[in-house]
């Protein structure tokens, strides 16, 4: 083990995985001779030259296609997107050639494309910057969706996302870069994709939550032990394939639970959540099921407004203790 | 109309390679008659867009590549996957929606995809196979290969931002792939001045400094020879070319708009219609006297027996088991 920033567990995950495989490359806007614009491929460019390191004009579709391409031919490419939210004039590539491929060629071929970047809410970054993109992605039969919320899983998810036959989006936050964390230092450490983890164990209510939100799970979960409210925390890692299991079983124990999200709750991750926890659990349930979601409205600039827009600890916790008291 | 930029020495025709040529030309026209028979009996569904009158271009163009080199089209992509080498049978079977059709029935007349003959598949969204073309050149020159690509789209991909980033990326970082428009002039039912404001598709190509040409496509050995020169570019020096090939499609945009009729005139058609590219092959092959007219009948009736064995084929494929729809989906 070592304790790393989840930033430097991910450049360590693309180390490892470009010596494993000489197929592997990084292609990317300011992925080589920048060092990455928020430093996640820093020093790729020296150790891996140009050929494997590729820097990109500003064109998002075609460097994704480029990648998309390249996987038909064997290659796998790790596509970097500076923010996540610039996937958004990539979604046809994404979406109509990376995600359908393999179905429209009767399985001849593969895309073994890891597409990755940060995404979500971050630090005034205002609407354009500050998306929860994985609901554009994880619709899509074909794709994998992971969102890692530690150092130690952005290694090893980052690992399975490369050697993956298919396509993987793969999100981090800009706001967990600077996170630290024990991380096994193992070259072969990864973590299956579709497999959920306990945060926390707890015995009253199930919170089903991932990336800054499941911090601020934590952060609730020792507030409310205090008042007796033991909370117990499932963070599925992956939601394309998720881990539907792990969250039923949960729920099974504990008879509530709460599902948050950082991103605007109409028809996002949380209602997925809840609707499968209702079908099949809902002898189960001692109370319905409860959404604590991001307001349904862009993401302001103005610090208070940001502020308003996410759950707050507050509001998880009173929905919480609501869901608890009924 | 066309003609090539570049005055080169006519290739010797000899009497193989004008077999081959016609063989395939006949096949394909052949091949798209029986299709809209299939499509009007209702065998086959969904969109379908014929490539009667464009034939040269596929034909042309595959002649001059090997077999392990790529090709990537879009959904009017019929001809050049038969001209790239697959079996008609599969391919009907795979238009008729059969478990033995390239795809397993899971694509359709507008992806068709053959591993086998290194055929990257039909594209269905316009200009979106452009980077992926630019991709599998990528991919060749990072695997150290010498193989080319051949990236066949229409003139209505040209205002798309996927063809100007995919030119400019190609010849940014010299990959091997020939950028080959079908100029028909229509995109659906947009004439190429409504929808351009340059026309002459083959100058984008001054823009991103890199060869241009512009080809008569009812020209079978034009063609051949215009690709021939950019996959000579692109094999020696990694060199991408864009060729705007100008042809003509007889029918319609798909089977929605059989005659093409509302957005030009008969007479335009039927002054194109003088110009078939099998016409103008047959012509130029008898003048010559490399093929006769014999020979021609013979190779159409082969045609014709390939196939109605095409027809025969795919009509006794079984349809794709329900469990099916679930496989393929994601691979192990």
């Amino acid at each position: 083990m070592a304790v790393m920033t989840y930033r430097e567990a991910l450049n360590l995950a693309l180390r490892e995985e470009m010596h494993r495989d000489p197929r592997v490359f990084v292609m990317g806007e300011e992925v080589g001779l920048y060092d990455g614009a928020y430093k996640v491929t820093q020093g790729l460019l020296k150790e891996f030259g140009d050929k494997r390191i590729v820097d990109t004009p500003i064109c998002e579709s075609g460097f994704t296609g480029v990648g998309i391409g390249a996987a038909m031919l064997g290659l796998r490419p790790v596509i970097e997107m500076m923010t996540f939210n610039f996937s958004i004039l990539a979604l046809d590539q994404i979406i109509n050639s990376a995600a359908k491929m393999l179905y429209m060629s009767g399985g001849q071929y593969n895309i073994p494309i890891v597409i990755r970047g940060p995404g979500g809410p971050a630090a005034q970054l205002a609407a354009q910057h500050s998306q929860s993109m994985e609901v554009y992605f994880y619709h899509v039969p074909g794709l994998k969706v992971v969102r890692p919320s530690t150092p130690a899983d952005a290694k090893g998810l980052l690992k399975s996302a490369i050697r993956d036959e298919n396509p993987v989006i793969f999100i981090e936050a800009e706001t967990l870069y600077a996170v630290k964390g024990e991380v096994p230092e193992d070259p072969e450490y990864t973590i299956p994709l579709g497999q959920a983890v306990i945060r926390r164990e707890g015995t009253d209510v199930t919170v089903v939550a991932y990336m800054g939100m499941m911090y601020r799970a934590l952060e609730v979960a020792d507030e409310l032990a205090k008042d007796g409210i033991s909370m117990e925390i499932v963070d599925p890692r992956t939601l394309r394939p998720m881990d539907t299991e792990t969250i039923i079983g949960s729920v099974r124990k504990t008879h509530r639970a709460v599902v948050l999200e950082a991103g605007a709750g109409f028809a996002g991750m949380g209602s997925e959540i809840s609707a499968f926890i209702t079908e099949n659990a809902f002898d189960d349930l001692d109370a319905p099921v409860v959404r604590v979601t991001g307001e349904n409205a862009p993401m302001p600039y103005a610090r208070n407004l940001e502020l308003l827009k996410t759950p707050s600890k507050a509001k998880i916790a009173g929905a919480i203790r609501g869901v608890c008291n009924a | 109309m066309a003609q090539t930029r570049t005055a080169v020495p006519a290739s010797r025709l000899d009497a193989e390679l004008a077999r081959r040529l016609m063989g395939q030309m006949l096949l394909v026209r052949r091949f798209e008659e029986k299709a809209a028979e299939m499509y009007a009996l209702g065998k086959i569904g969904g969109f379908l867009h014929l490539y009667i009158g464009q034939e040269a271009v596929a034909v042309g163009a595959s002649s001059a590549i090997r077999p392990d080199d790529y090709a990537i089209a879009s959904y009017r992509e019929h001809g050049q996957c038969l001209a790239k080498g697959s079996d008609p049978r599969r391919v009907m079977a795979e238009l008729f929606g059969r478990r033995d059709g390239l795809s397993k029935g899971k694509g359709g007349s507008m992806h068709l995809f053959d591993k086998s003959v290194n055929f990257l598949g039909g594209h269905a969204i316009v200009g979106a196979h452009l980077p992926l073309a630019a991709g599998a050149a990528f991919a060749i020159k990072y695997q150290g290969g010498d193989q080319v690509v051949v990236c066949y789209f229409g003139d209505g991909a040209v205002p798309e931002g996927e063809f100007h980033e995919s030119m400019n990326l190609a010849a940014l970082w010299k990959l091997p792939v020939i950028y080959l428009c079908e100029n028909n002039r229509y995109a659906m039912g947009t004439a190429i001045h409504r929808a351009l404001a340059q026309t002459e598709i083959w100058r984008f190509a001054e823009t991103y400094g890199i060869p241009g040409e512009a080809v008569d496509g009812m020209d079978v050995l034009a063609v051949r020879e215009c690709v021939g020169r950019a996959v000579e570019r692109a094999r020696r020096d990694k060199t991408p070319t864009l060729i705007e090939v100008r042809t003509y499609r007889f029918r319609g945009h798909s089977m929605r708009d059989p005659a093409g009729a509302v957005y030009r005139t008969k007479e335009e058609v039927e002054r194109e219609k003088q110009r078939d590219p099998i016409q103008v092959f047959t012509d130029k092959c008898l003048k010559e006297g490399v093929l006769t007219e014999a020979e021609i009948k013979a190779m159409e009736k082969s045609a014709y027996d390939l196939v109605d064995e095409a027809v025969a084929f795919a009509e006794s494929s079984p349809e794709p088991p329900p469990e099916w729809l679930f496989t393929d989906v994601y691979k192990d």
